[in-house]
């Protein structure tokens, strides 16, 4: 049942996207041959779903952290972009130097960058009560705002005739793809590390059960002498670390340089691909890789077949919704009661 | 700059954060959080554009922008009432939803122009000096926000479907032991929190700009929610909060256009800022949840 209520969720909603196709007048066949078939086809197709999970998958991991111990971090977005700018400051600040490794300092400094920039709102959590959902949101356009600031002024390439983006990288600052690979790079390994990580500490050690017991019984965490405020510290400073990672992983992998935007909506995602895979590292790694899947899928259904890319974003909202319902079937038992009235 | 015309601006500008608020405190009240103000101010803003410019209709784009919130907010309506579902996750989802389909929607509507809704001079009052001009001679969406704003005040102190409203949201086990319908009556609370926010969202496409653009809803959505916070759940107060954001979101589109030599990043953050100090403020100042309604966000389960 457990394993179950998410699949039912995600047919559902695949439901409901072809219904939506067809009505648009487009067939749903040919659609899904465009968003499954085709996204999983080739080599080339299997590598390009590896980075585009990559991301999703460390961001979401991260958030189970926040969302097993009752914590609202909606702002992976924001710190997603915070660490790949200050991961891609440190790479820009490097360049033409004949520093040989400058990408392992990368991924430090933007790992560092997304947890203080998650801290913010923990901190105006904890010292002030104030709710973390919309600071660390309204710190999510703060973090685009500050990226797109810095990439139109002092990170802009002298010699770019004018355009807003940064100078490409150096290979020094450039993350190594994986071996017999030419597209995937280090940040699927990450991931995979991250997720086994999350394994042993989630059912293996004290902290998991302290997250566990925080958002499941506050009172009880209370009495086992768990500290709240230290709980919402570190569980926002593990998930904005690895938001962080996944930024700059992905400016320094992926993009090579800094633009405006480094990013495709993966924070926001990672919400869905978290409860898809209901908070469970193992589940995370496979709704990953289908909402991986669905965001490259869309991209070439609005190529192939003119499908608007915004229906990608009206399946994710869908099926978290989907997703969010089929826990209470789960959870509860059912009765229909005629009229609402009883006896 | 006259005095006058940025005051008017401001009147213009805290109307959708008044409209979408209204809607929200009354969702609160009856016990349910609904995140989703934002994504359905933004299908309340691409449908009720879209059907202005079908039907060459601004009430008829109105009345469809107010229907498409409604209609939105039913989708979580049924998820949180029927299922039981965590609310603060499928507020989230329920905006993410709502930007996806308002874009599918409003992308067919790109570039179009439509005469903003004409404003209605008052007579008399819209001569006097100052205040004239901004309070008295604006849309109909202005004057309605204020009226709007004393029948919710009157309606959740006065009358007695208000006062069981607020049951419901204080405490959905006693309000059930009374015998009050909890699962109806925060069904029709989440709808008029929908409809408040497709109005909101028809307001901006229809009044404010004249034209539809992608996320145009700008995290306006988003303020909502705060300023009903701000308000400590009274409709009273949510004038003074949506003015004070108004404000904040006006003055700075006039700091730009003046050129102060201020980044415009930073300028348009403003209002963003504001609601992170805000929040901080109220919380510290006033506690963690001064104010609000008992079984906010606590999924209704029956249990016979």
């Amino acid at each position: 049942m457990r394993t179950a209520a998410p699949i039912a969720a995600l047919l559902l909603a695949f439901g409901v996207a072809g219904l939506v196709i067809a009505i648009l007048g487009k067939s749903p066949v040919a659609a899904f041959h465009v968003y499954v078939i085709g996204s999983l086809s080739d080599a080339w197709a299997i590598q390009e779903l590896m980075v585009k999970a990559a991301p999703l998958i460390m961001i979401a991991i991260g958030l189970s952290y926040c969302f097993r111990a009752n914590l609202w971090n909606i702002g992976a977005e924001g710190q997603f972009v915070i660490g790949g700018l200050f991961g891609g400051w440190l790479a820009i600040t490097f360049h033409g130097s004949d520093w040989t490794y400058v990408w392992p300092i990368m991924l430090l400094v933007g790992a560092v960058a997304g947890a203080c920039y998650a801290l913010i709102p923990a901190f105006l959590k904890v010292r002030f009560g104030a709710n973390e959902i919309l600071t660390s949101l309204m710190l999510v356009n703060i973090g685009q705002l500050f990226l797109d600031y810095m990439v139109r002024g002092q990170l802009r390439d002298p010699r770019g005739m004018n355009f807003p983006q940064s100078v490409a990288f150096d290979p020094s600052a450039t993350l190594p793809t994986i071996w017999g690979s030419d597209r995937v790079h280090l940040g699927f390994i990450f991931a995979l590390v991250a997720v086994v990580l999350t394994m042993i500490v989630g059912g293996r050690s004290i902290f998991g059960y302290r997250l566990r017991l925080t958002g499941d019984a506050p009172k009880a965490a209370q009495f086992a002498g768990f500290s709240s405020k230290t709980t919402t510290l570190l569980a926002f400073a593990i998930s904005g670390s690895l938001a962080g990672l996944a930024g700059v992983c992905e400016v320094s992998g992926q993009i090579g340089q800094l633009q405006p935007t480094i990013s495709p909506g993966y924070g926001f995602t990672a919400v869905t691909v978290a409860f898809l895979g209901r908070l469970h590292p193992v589940g995370i790694v496979l709704s990953g890789l289908v909402l991986a899947l669905v965001m490259i899928g869309g991209e070439n259904a609005q190529i192939m077949l003119k499908l608007p890319l915004d229906l990608t974003t009206a399946f994710q909202g869908l099926l978290l919704l989907f997703v969010l319902s089929a826990d209470a079937v789960v959870s509860y038992q059912f009765r229909f009661v005629m009229g609402g009235r009883r006896r | 700059m006259s005095f006058e015309l940025v005051f008017f601006t401001i009147v213009t500008a805290s109307t959708p954060f008044l409209l979408a608020a209204l809607g929200e405190l009354v969702t609160e009240r009856a016990g349910v959080l609904n995140l989703g103000v934002e994504g359905m101010m933004a299908m309340g803003a691409a449908c009720g554009f879209a059907a202005a410019i079908t039907f060459d209709s601004n009430a008829i784009g109105v009345l469809c922008g107010v229907i498409a919130g409604a209609v939105t907010s039913a989708v979580f309506a049924l998820a949180v009432l029927g299922f039981a579902a965590n609310q603060v996750g499928s507020g989230l989802a329920l905006t993410i939803f709502g930007m996806g389909v308002s874009g599918m929607i409003g992308s067919q509507f790109v570039g179009m122009k439509r005469v903003q809704i004409a404003a209605i001079q008052i007579p008399g009052l819209s001569e006097l000096p100052f205040i004239g001009r901004p309070l008295f001679a604006q849309d109909i969406f202005v004057y309605f926000s204020f009226i709007l704003t004393a029948l919710v005040a009157w309606y959740l102190s006065r009358t007695r479907s208000g006062l069981m409203l607020r049951a419901v949201g204080e405490n959905h086990s006693s309000a059930r032991a009374l015998g009050l319908p909890v699962r109806r009556t925060r069904l029709c609370a989440i709808l008029f929190g929908g409809a408040c926010a497709g109005l909101a969202g028809s307001y901006l496409s229809l009044a404010y700009t004249g034209f539809w653009s992608a996320n145009m809803t700008a995290s306006k959505g988003w303020i909502a929610v705060l300023l009903v916070v701000f308000a400590a759940w009274r409709p009273g107060r949510l004038i003074v909060g949506a003015y004070i954001f108004g404000a904040a979101s006006v003055l700075q589109l006039h700091a730009q256009a003046a050129q102060f030599g201020i980044p415009s990043q930073l300028l348009t953050s403003v209002p963003y800022v504001v609601t992170i100090v805000a929040l901080v403020i109220l919380a510290w100042r006033y506690g963690r949840n001064a104010g609000a309604p008992g079984s906010l966000a606590n999924p209704y389960i029956s249990d016979r």
